[in-house]
């Protein structure tokens, strides 16, 4: 509980100090483009029910239903490849040349094939995080020592179990660093892929107040946005500590 | 009848280029219940030996035999104990000792029962929550034998699972083996790199010779197991034989780093 305590009063304390060089900047730059914190923040109570939250929805939704089909189909095949040398052989240089292409240039393209609205983002927020878990626990499962699969394919362990003993746990913390590092990915992302097509989601949201010149509106959904961010790191990590409670103890 | 036999056991690694020869037509017979200690020059086949004992692999040449039958896998009561501890850390020390039984498919009741009397046995019952990382490398060990004792194993393999502990802990893990195997009876085979423990622990004490591995010399050791052997002069008789066999076999001065216990 204490450990609870003191992260609450380090947000807290982290929030504090960027809300006072918020202050100080906007004063310095003297723009209605750059609101005080206080306007900005008054704002986002305001709109934040009517306005805000329904966009706010629409994003999270997409965000995590995204997270999720990224995740839910990059490990078991990256861990499988990480595992099976002659399966690596083949994908390998697949993954190594499309790894490093920008999978947001295709926004255009799924915005053709798969609409305005929810899927085409969630499909490219998924194929940007599919690539990095993929990459990710592909690495983690071949690092996997050799004693441990060992001693337990000793007991009896057939594949399956192997995977569900050894290659699974072992490569889970690695798996969540790079979730924790896609999520920030993701919300970049969305934010983009929501500016250019659509009416809804607060990238929407950000770039119609803009549009309108509504200069605290916008910072009202810049502040949801970055809770978004907030948010979902926060998911993460109370998850990773439950799922992986070993990596929090000794040596 | 001998609950291990190794006939004629011939078996090569591929290497970098080219094969290289492990074992060569390597005899082993082990009776049942009788602890039998491996030792032998670095790279001299000990632990191809263990492996292909617990049917982890198989041999190019030769039979292996457990309990009469050929070795084709893992079978359900010979434990492989291996000397990193082959422990999960993610796993709690609970887990980690009923993981034979688990894969097994043991029912859950029966799995709680053998789990933590093993744990008992070696002293780690209190730890049942506690993780791997949080154990000592003594506990560790302890832990590794658990998991052993909870699949009532009758063929204990065990690959200098000791070589890591301080002196004193050694001591402590080797009266607590021998103790074990008084109360149960099993067959094992522990390879060493340590003469006085392969004295200590071993009724027949196996002397291979470096690569390709193959018996060089087998020494009867019948006062193993009683009181206070360590201390008794027949103990440091055959410790000195042993090492003079290893001389022969050109493999002690690689021992004498390790060979101590202190």
């Amino acid at each position: 509980m204490s450990a609870r305590l003191q992260r609450v009063l380090g947000y807290l304390g982290a929030v504090v100090v960027l809300l006072l060089g918020w202050q100080l900047l906007a004063s310095v730059v003297g723009s209605p483009a750059l609101p005080a914190p206080v306007d900005a923040l008054t704002e986002f109570v305001r709109t934040f029910v009517p306005d805000l939250l329904p966009h706010l929805l629409t994003s999270a939704w997409r965000a995590l239903a995204a997270l999720t089909l990224g995740t839910v189909l990059a490990v078991p095949l990256g861990l499988y490849l990480g595992r099976s040398p002659r399966a690596d052989a083949i994908v390998a240089p697949l993954i190594f040349l499309s790894y490093p292409v920008p999978k947001v240039v295709f926004l255009p393209v799924l915005l053709v094939l798969l609409g305005l609205g929810d899927l085409s983002k969630i499909g490219l927020i998924a194929l940007i995080v599919f690539f990095q878990i993929l990459v990710t626990s592909r690495d983690a499962a071949r690092a996997i020592p050799a004693a441990s699969v060992l001693s337990v394919r000793s007991l009896g362990a057939g594949r399956m179990q192997v995977f569900r003993h050894v290659v699974l746990p072992a490569a889970l913390p690695e798996i969540f660093t790079a979730l924790r590092i896609g999520t920030g990915t993701a919300v970049a992302v969305l934010f983009l892929a929501e500016s250019i097509a659509g009416s809804q989601g607060l990238g929407y949201y950000i770039v119609d107040a803009w549009g309108r010149i509504a200069y605290n509106a916008m910072f009202a959904g810049i502040l949801a946005m970055a809770l978004l961010g907030v948010a979902l790191y926060e998911v993460l990590d109370s998850l990773e500590s439950r799922v992986c409670r070993w990596t929090k103890v000794g040596s | 009848m001998a609950d291990l036999e190794l006939r004629s056991v011939t078996h090569d690694y591929a290497g970098v280029g080219r094969d290289v020869r492990a074992l060569f037509k390597l005899d082993l017979a082990v009776a049942h219940g009788e602890p039998v200690a491996v030792i032998g020059p670095s790279g001299c086949g000990k632990s191809t030996l263990l492996l292909l004992a617990a049917g982890m692999i198989t041999p190019n040449v030769g039979e292996v035999l457990v309990a009469g039958s050929p070795v084709t896998g893992p079978r359900r009561t010979t434990a492989l104990i291996l000397q990193e501890y082959g422990l999960l850390p993610w796993k709690s020390v609970f887990h980690n000792a009923a993981l034979g039984l688990e894969i097994r498919g043991v029912s859950r009741a029966e799995v709680q029962t053998r789990t933590f009397e093993s744990l008992e046995r070696v002293g780690l019952a209190e730890f049942a929550g506690s993780y791997p990382g949080e154990l000592s490398g003594g506990m560790r060990q302890r832990l590794g034998l658990a998991r052993a004792l909870a699949l009532d194993a009758d063929l204990l393999l065990m690959d200098e699972p000791l070589s890591a502990l301080d002196a004193l802990t050694r001591e402590d893990l080797q009266d607590l083996l021998l103790e074990l195997w008084r109360v149960r009876g099993h067959a094992s085979v522990l390879v060493t790199h340590s003469i006085e423990e392969a004295v200590f622990l071993g009724r027949r004490v196996v002397v291979l010779s470096p690569r390709p591995g193959t018996v060089a010399a087998i020494v009867d050791n019948p006062d193993m197991g009683e009181r206070d052997y360590r201390g008794a002069p027949g103990f440091y008789e055959l410790c000195a034989h042993v090492r003079s066999l290893l001389v022969q076999e050109g493999a002690v001065g690689r021992l004498a780093g390790t060979g101590g216990k202190g």
